[in-house]
């Protein structure tokens, strides 16, 4: 304390007391940023060795270091040093921001082109090269089928596994089964088409089917499972994790047993979060490419039997018409992906509602 | 998602702990204190299924609890569970299973070595195939992907957790999350139509005056490139990694930040010594999920890359293929040995994400004990 009142004092005859470093301008950093503009446009133009997108790249490394340098001069290289980091972090957020509105802006731009009432209720069936109309109809009915269909296998599946691991798995294969499930996560798509290929399409369905492999919806539906499940079994693991423990011990005081307990008690409390985390799993399945383009065939028609015969999906179609020569492909792949991104931000975004209207309503 | 477990974790396992000994005191006291019970409630239990009867005999208590049946009921349910558990287990043992049953007859009729042969011709009548090629394509765009999405990941993490004011940080997190779930076809079309364009100027740019460096070499055609695949997979990891890292530098303990701060530490110092060596294994853990599924991932690169197998570190020039890529691409032409060579090549793709997901998950799990016993 007392060194701190008479430092100042000490100080005065010489020169001003400096309570608060010397901070560099606010107008500074705008001074340094218009200049590394204006001479990495001399630079790139007065050399002619770039366009527009080097210019702003050199004049960003530019004002770096031009910033380093002044606060280093100016406020010790301690500020300089922070300095340079803020700004590199704000940069970084700004160069993420740039794929994801021009994603936006390109899917928005080229997908409302055939978005139209023609797109929504008809299929590719009998759609020659030249003709421009054909829709997606056929692959709105595959998406809902296969995803309807791989949820109806999952969440009973995924709940049940969730329940053990909370409410009845000990020890070592509790474990286990967690960290599994946890691995699970991360098997490529593609993999778990190519398992459901070699299962399904080249060793069951051939019984059902005079010894030729039958590709069908429900086959994207197993493989859509495989994908699902883990999602599933982690959100409602956290869940059930969530339900407060005397709820259960009110259950149990009350003498009902334990599997009641969970039925009743447990899982109505945790059913907001499992409803969100199923939301995002469906989301997650609904845009999946890969494991349909290997087992559900694709197919020009409207098919209403997952079990039977080849089914598109809005995915597959997307990457079919990418594919295909026909110079109006483009425009359909592109209006079905709009669609697609639609369905999957609906989902998601309706998910992440829910599961934020109930933190708070805790 | 990160904060609940260590806290409601005792909380769950809390709860099967009482159970399991209040149903065993029920069920012993039930049994000394009234033997004719169990035949007196039979038919009541056998209406109400199970012992939930108990509950209408309040004075009776857990005592009044038929014990077999309730018993029964139970064992059923759990077995149910543990059922369900399992499935998960029995699901990846038999992903391996069915992948080396499909691929063992196709990988005999293999006439080439197929760990080092650089193509791909399985549906000839001697078929040849080596995954070499392909291998390498995978990890260098995948590595190439995690060095472009990993410093701004964390950039973005960063900001989001320590810079930016708390309403617009969870506003742009959520955007960022909502990037996490667009569809990888959208991505792979996004990057064919429209990031093909500046990619191509930026590689005859790279090809003009830094010719010299090898990987910018070659004389074209440039654009469907590794460069391009890279790219736009770097864009698809990038809120993987930035919303997992973002969860950890988030739970740095505040003491550690104020402590930093105290001391004088600027606010880069303070997260260069308390964000970031607290958030180090999370970061890792989710670099490596990033690369597991930068790995897998195959639609948008099926869609971006030149489809050229063979090994070259020239990343600008058409070509470049993947392990994934190659099964989307090569599936609808494949006979029955094509098939398997295919079903093959997914079995190495599967060991290596395996890996790489078991290790991830390996370090954040250890990392979660560490906070926990911390906490």
């Amino acid at each position: 304390m007392s060194t701190l009142t008479t430092a100042p004092g000490a100080a005065a005859p010489g020169q001003r007391p400096q309570l608060r470093t010397r901070r560099l301008p606010t107008l500074a950093a705008l001074g340094i940023a218009v200049a590394a503009v204006v001479l990495s446009a001399a630079l790139v133009y007065g050399t002619g060795i770039g366009g527009t997108a080097l210019v702003v790249a050199l004049a960003v490394v530019l004002y770096l270091a031009g910033l380093y340098l002044a606060s280093n001069v100016v406020e010790g290289r301690r500020q300089a040093r922070n300095r340079t980091w803020s700004a590199l972090i704000h940069s970084a957020f700004v160069l993420a921001l740039l794929p994801l509105v021009s994603v936006t802006w390109t899917l928005v731009s080229k997908g409302a082109e055939r978005l139209d009432g023609n797109f929504f209720q008809t299929s590719m069936n009998n759609i020659g090269a030249r003709d421009p109309n054909g829709g997606a109809y056929h692959a709105i009915v595959g998406t809902l089928e296969q995803v309807g269909v791989a949820t109806l296998i999952t969440v009973p599946l995924g709940v049940l596994c969730a329940i053990y691991i909370v409410e009845y798995g000990r020890g070592r294969f509790a474990f286990t089964i967690r960290f599994f499930v946890d691995v699970m996560t991360g098997i490529p798509s593609i993999v778990a088409g190519l398992f459901v290929l070699a299962f399904w399409i080249l060793i069951i369905s051939p019984i059902f089917n005079n010894g030729r492999p039958g590709y069908s919806g429900f086959a994207a539906s197993l493989a859509l499972s495989v994908l699902m499940l883990p999602t599933i079994v982690r959100s409602t693991e956290e869940m059930l994790r969530l339900v407060p423990a005397p709820l259960r011990e009110g259950s149990y005081a009350l003498g009902i047993p334990k599997w009641k307990t969970i039925l009743r008690i447990v899982l109505p409390t945790a059913l907001p979060g499992i409803v969100t985390g199923v939301m995002l799993a469906v989301a997650r399945a609904a845009g999946e490419t890969a494991p349909v383009l290997l087992v559900a065939g694709g197919g020009a028609a409207i098919n209403f039997n997952p079990f039977e015969n080849n089914q598109s999906s809005l995915a597959l179609y997307v990457y079919q018409q990418a594919g295909d020569a026909s110079r109006y492909a483009p425009a359909r792949a592109w209006a079905a992906a709009l669609t697609l991104v639609a369905l999957v931000l609906i989902l998601t975004i309706a998910a992440k509602l829910l599961a934020r209207r109930n933190r708070f309503g805790r | 998602m990160g904060d609940t477990p260590d806290g409601s974790a005792n909380a769950g396992t809390g709860g099967p702990g009482v159970t399991t000994s209040h149903a065993r005191v029920a069920g012993a006291a039930l049994s000394v204190d009234v033997p004719g019970t169990p035949a007196h409630r039979a038919p009541n239990g056998a209406g109400g299924r199970g012992g939930d009867s108990g509950t209408g005999h309040g004075p009776g208590g857990g005592g009044a609890l038929p014990r077999r049946r309730a018993f029964g009921a139970d064992r059923v349910f759990q077995g149910l569970t543990m059922a369900a558990g399992t499935m998960v287990l029995v699901i990846i043992v038999a992903i391996a299973i069915f992948l080396i049953a499909k691929a063992v007859p196709a990988l005999n009729a293999n006439t080439a070595n197929f760990f080092t042969f650089e193509g791909w011709f399985p549906n000839e009548s001697s078929p040849r195939f080596g995954i070499g090629a392909l291998a390498f394509g995978t990890l260098l765009t995948s590595i190439l992907a995690l060095l472009l999405a990993v410093p701004v990941a964390l950039g973005i993490a960063l900001y989001l957790s320590h810079y930016a004011p708390r309403r617009i940080g969870t506003a742009l997190g959520f955007l960022i999350d909502l990037l996490a779930a667009v569809p990888s076809v959208v991505f792979g079309l996004w990057g064919r139509d429209f990031f093909y364009g500046p990619v191509r100027d930026l590689s005859v740019w790279l090809n003009k005056y830094f010719s010299w460096i090898p990987i910018f070499g070659g004389d074209g055609p440039f654009g469907k490139s590794i460069l391009l695949g890279s790219l736009v997979l770097a864009i698809m990891v990038l809120p993987i990694i930035t919303s997992l890292s973002r969860e950890v530098f988030r739970q740095t303990p505040t003491a550690n930040e104020e402590a930093a701060l105290a001391l004088g530490a600027t606010k880069w110092e303070m997260i260069r010594t308390a964000v970031l060596p607290y958030g180090r294994p999370g970061v890792i853990g989710a670099t490596m999920l990033g690369l597991g599924r930068a790995l897998g991932e195959t639609i948008a690169l099926a869609m971006t890359l030149g489809i050229v197998s063979n090994i070259s570190f020239n990343i600008i020039e058409n070509g470049g293929n993947t392990v994934a890529a190659n099964i989307a691409n090569a599936f609808g032409e494949a006979n029955d040995v094509g098939r398997g060579a295919l079903i093959a090549s997914g079995l190495v793709l599967f060991s290596i994400t395996l890996i790489v997901n078991i290790t991830a998950r390996a370090i954040i799990y250890r990392r979660r004990e560490f906070t926990e016993s911390a906490a």
